[in-house]
């Protein structure tokens, strides 16, 4: 099996976020960035059907070039090779900008299985892969949590509202947005890490590509969400924050 | 370009066998209508399956201007590519200026390559329209939110968040018109075979009704620590909940996660313990009475719903707060 994984850089989810000055985009310049979660998930996924089925794993990815470090963890942990598309303006595209980036370098591979998590964390779109199979013209299922390869194709488990699932069945070549919770992620050990310094990384450039980035959505200004309610923060050490939410407890909430 | 379109979902509940619309539907169905009485334009509402009758009969008692059943066999039970095809074409007759969804898993499978296949983006998630309309949705785990515009031309695609707009009781009026659209579809277009849904374990707890429950989220950092939280439930009477990665890492059961993908409740006291408040999270427990986070992050999301906080170490305020609980119970 042919697999590519597409895979984002984020950043880290504790990370302190803040507006730049243009108040369209983050201030990225203090942040640190991390692989995708969920994107670690459909990384976990594909290592594991090439471990049961044999084949290759490509991970895919376009962004500015920090980019590198997180391509290097995913070949560390056992991807074969990468494909990066420097792309330093990621941030203000739409996703069908983005996809159509991400379909063009899918097709010069012909893969069997394009796996990708399920969303970002930090514009939580969860559209691209659903995008590039469209653009690809592949059928596609999303929120999967388990495949399987079958002789005709695929089974997939796919997670759906308040506690159900439900299997697929569909042919490949085929496009997955994985859910996270599916697998257990692996480290990447000593020798992975050794190996992927010699792993190629094909590199492509957006611009190279001529598709169109006119946006059809924008994203005008970023700004602060306003609170829903008044929170009421009880100072103090934690022994005396304790004692004050135990009189609210008992006196306001009324459940001690 | 004409007309706001809201397309409405029936949930089969796998428990029954007639569809039922759902609550985020009608929140769909709300925000259709801030927007047509933004941009003075006309309402519809659309629902698609292969036994669509009923359903229509109710949704044309809401003011609406009419109602479209996209009505074919191969919509009996949802696909994406059905869906897609039946969608596009009644989009490319109707030609709406707007098509607004709910953001629910289907549509989060389907939308997007509809938008594509009309040469669109779908402006995802959304929770709240204003003047221009501009639509804003969060961004960065909720910590930001983002203001959207659409610049192309042809419809706008958009979908709503769970909770994001209310559903206001409409005075009774005529029931609008119902008009069936019969797509053309054939078998052959649809590539993927849908299994009946299936629950995944046995509901043992059912969170849903627990009245206090204390709710443990990435915060603790190891399986191990999950007994500071334990002794806090226990002390207080309380269930033990999770956010999502807490169950994916399998340190608690599946059937003790609250949020989109876990169970919804609304007990009276929820008690978040180094839960961030990712908006998957926020839908499944905003509705608690009262909702007491714990969090080192003054900036956490949890605090925009929160009506109690401490900010501080966990590690030291989970064992404080089990020690004063305990005394005042004493």
């Amino acid at each position: 099996m042919k697999i590519i994984v597409a895979i984002k850089q984020v950043p880290e989810r504790d990370a302190q976020v803040r507006i730049d000055s243009s108040a369209k985009w983050i201030e990225e310049s203090d942040l640190q960035f991390a692989l995708n979660e969920s994107d670690a998930y459909a990384l976990e996924e594909a290592l594991q059907l090439k471990e049961k089925h044999g084949g290759e794993v490509i991970v895919l990815s376009a962004g500015p070039e920090r980019i590198g470090q997180t391509i290097r963890e995913a070949l560390a942990k056992g991807a074969d090779r990468a494909i990066n598309i420097a792309c330093a303006d990621l941030a203000t595209r739409d996703a069908l900008s983005v996809a159509r980036l991400l379909a063009a370098a899918v097709k010069e591979e012909s893969p069997d299985l394009v796996l990708t998590g399920l969303q970002s964390e930090d514009l939580g779109l969860g559209q691209t892969g659903v995008i590039v199979a469209e653009l690809l013209g592949l059928p596609h299922a999303t929120l999967i949590l388990h495949v399987e390869k079958t002789d005709t194709g695929l089974t997939v488990k796919r997670e759906l509202e308040e506690g159900w699932f439900q299997q697929i069945e569909m042919p490949t070549p085929a496009v997955l947005t994985i859910q996270s919770g599916g697998n257990k992620l692996r480290y990447a050990t000593l020798m992975g890490i050794k190996r992927a310094k010699t792993k190629v990384v094909r590199q492509l450039n957006s611009a190279d590509l001529g598709l169109d980035a006119t946006p059809v959505v924008v994203l005008e200004r970023l700004s602060l969400p306003q609170k829903q309610k008044s929170t009421q923060i009880l100072p103090g050490t934690a022994k005396e924050a304790a004692a004050a939410l135990v009189e609210k407890l008992k006196f306001e909430v009324r459940v001690l | 370009m004409s007309g706001i379109m809201v397309i409405l979902e029936q949930r089969a509940d796998p428990a029954q066998r007639e569809g039922r619309i759902a609550r985020i539907s009608w929140e769909a169905l709300a925000a259709g209508q801030r927007l047509a009485a933004q941009l003075n334009l006309p309402i519809s509402a659309v629902i698609l399956g292969s036994e669509t009758e009923s359903l229509a009969a109710e949704i044309a008692t809401r003011p609406v201007a009419k109602v479209l059943r996209v009505e074919h066999p191969l919509l009996a039970q949802y696909t994406p590519d059905g869906f897609t095809l039946a969608l596009q074409q009644l989009i490319q007759t109707e030609s709406p200026a707007y098509a607004v969804l709910p953001h629910t898993y289907q549509v989060r499978d389907y939308a997007p390559a509809l938008a594509a296949r009309l040469d669109q983006v779908l402006i995802s998630d959304v929770v709240d329209i204003s003047e221009g309309p501009i639509f804003t949705r969060q961004l960065m785990q909720g910590r930001l939110n983002g203001s959207y515009r659409h610049a192309g031309t042809g419809p706008c695609l958009v979908s709503v968040q769970a909770g994001a707009f209310r559903v206001e009781d409409s005075p009774a009026t005529a029931p609008a018109a119902i008009t069936t659209f019969t797509p053309t579809l054939d078998a052959a277009q649809i590539r993927t075979t849908p299994g009946q849904p299936f629950r995944g374990s046995s509901q043992t707890v059912d969170l849903g009704s627990a009245q206090l429950i204390v709710s443990v989220g990435r915060g603790i950092k190891e399986a191990e620590n999950l007994s500071l939280v334990q002794e806090l439930a226990t002390a207080l009477g309380a269930e033990l909940a999770a956010s999502r990665p807490i169950c994916d890492n399998g340190w608690l059961p599946m059937e003790r996660q609250v949020g989109s993908s876990g169970q919804t409740v609304a007990p009276k006291l929820y008690l978040a313990v180094g839960i961030s408040g990712a908006i998957q999270h926020l839908v499944g427990m905003k509705g608690s009475q009262c909702i007491v986070a714990i969090n080192k992050d003054p900036d956490a999301p949890i605090f925009e719903v929160a009506d109690y906080g401490i900010v501080g170490d966990l590690f030291e305020v989970v064992p404080a707060l089990t020690e004063a609980i305990r005394a005042a119970r004493a």
